[in-house]
């Protein structure tokens, strides 16, 4: 059993307008050194798979098909053994 | 039997599926049914009509579970036999999600919902679903949403462009594509596109909600009575 958490982020070349005004309210908070600001989700599942190359497979699989949009969206996600 | 059949799909959280059957089946005075989402038999329907709304409460991505519904194989083998489809605003975003359309819609690009009636400009007459409009006529049609804005990469754009599938842009009074008219910072002023067939459109504005005098505006009715036109070979007479 693996866990999986998942982050889906807009890709860079798609403008974010959320992330866009979040850096706008830092700034004018005075959080100056603070920018580039990019908002995604994060998605966590549990893996039944009896081995990290297969629970890994399975996830991509489930990345492209359902979890992200592959034309606005990236996706990476790590794995922990359970 | 002589006329077009409808068939309006009812997923959990589709709020305008009234309104396209009202449209239909009481302004038109043609056949109307409703197909709900879990059904995988379309009962012979000419048209299917993707309405708009939240369905599946917008989880994850606009669109995005419904298009595993049951009824969507259907759907999606209905339009692979050349039928038509048409999805209105959440309907759209159900097209793109499944991969009937081109493109996705993001969010807008002011992160308002946008509610008002917008202008719209009639770029391809020669449809299924425009047939009735003349080119370049402008429509007064509302808008209602919070992810409208349409984003496609560039040579996909510029294919979309040169095959004529962009039908309708979001213009100003004069009839103008500029930014000021565009509601939610779709590409190009895109408000509505077909596919490469012919059969599948898709839409943001929501003609079904401008088809009788009551409601502000008879400019949305085109749409369906062009169904009826192509599909039927008869033009409707409006009461």
């Amino acid at each position: 059993m693996y866990k999986a958490i998942i982050t889906v982020k807009l890709r860079p070349s798609i403008l974010d307008p959320e992330g866009k005004a979040i850096e706008h309210a830092l700034q004018s908070l005075d959080y100056t050194q603070l920018s580039g600001v990019r908002v995604g989700k994060e998605i966590e599942l549990t893996v039944d798979a009896p081995n990290r190359e297969e629970a890994e497979a399975a996830v991509d699989k489930a990345c492209i098909k359902v979890l992200s949009n592959p034309v606005m969206e990236d996706y990476t996600f790590v794995l922990e053994e359970l | 039997m002589a006329g077009v059949k409808f068939g309006v799909v009812v997923f959990p959280g589709s709020n305008c599926d009234h309104d396209a059957y009202h449209a239909a089946k009481h302004v038109l005075g043609e056949r109307a049914e409703f197909l709900w989402h879990k059904e995988s038999d379309l009962r012979g329907v000419d048209v299917i009509v993707l309405p708009g709304g939240f369905s599946y409460g917008d989880y994850l991505r606009c669109g995005a579970i419904s298009r595993f519904s049951p009824v969507m194989k259907e759907v999606v083998r209905h339009a692979e036999r050349g039928g038509h489809v048409i999805g209105i605003c959440n309907g759209f975003q159900i097209l793109t999600e499944s991969g009937l359309l081109p493109g996705a819609l993001l969010r807008n690009d002011s992160l308002k919902f946008v509610c008002r009636e917008v202008r719209l400009r009639v770029e391809n007459t020669r449809t299924a679903f425009t047939s009735q409009y003349a080119e370049g006529q402008v429509l007064r049609i509302p808008v209602a949403h919070g992810e409208g804005n349409f984003y496609t990469d560039n040579e996909t754009l510029a294919a979309l462009e040169n095959n004529g599938q962009v039908v309708f842009r979001y213009v100003d009074a004069d009839g103008n594509g500029s930014d000021a008219a565009n509601p939610n910072g779709s590409r190009n002023n895109i408000a509505g596109i077909i596919n490469r067939q012919g059969n599948v459109l898709g839409m943001m504005p929501h003609p079904e909600r401008a088809v009788e005098d009551l409601l502000g505006s008879t400019d949305g009715l085109g749409v369906f009575a062009s169904l009826v036109e192509t599909i039927a070979g008869t033009v409707p007479t409006l009461s």
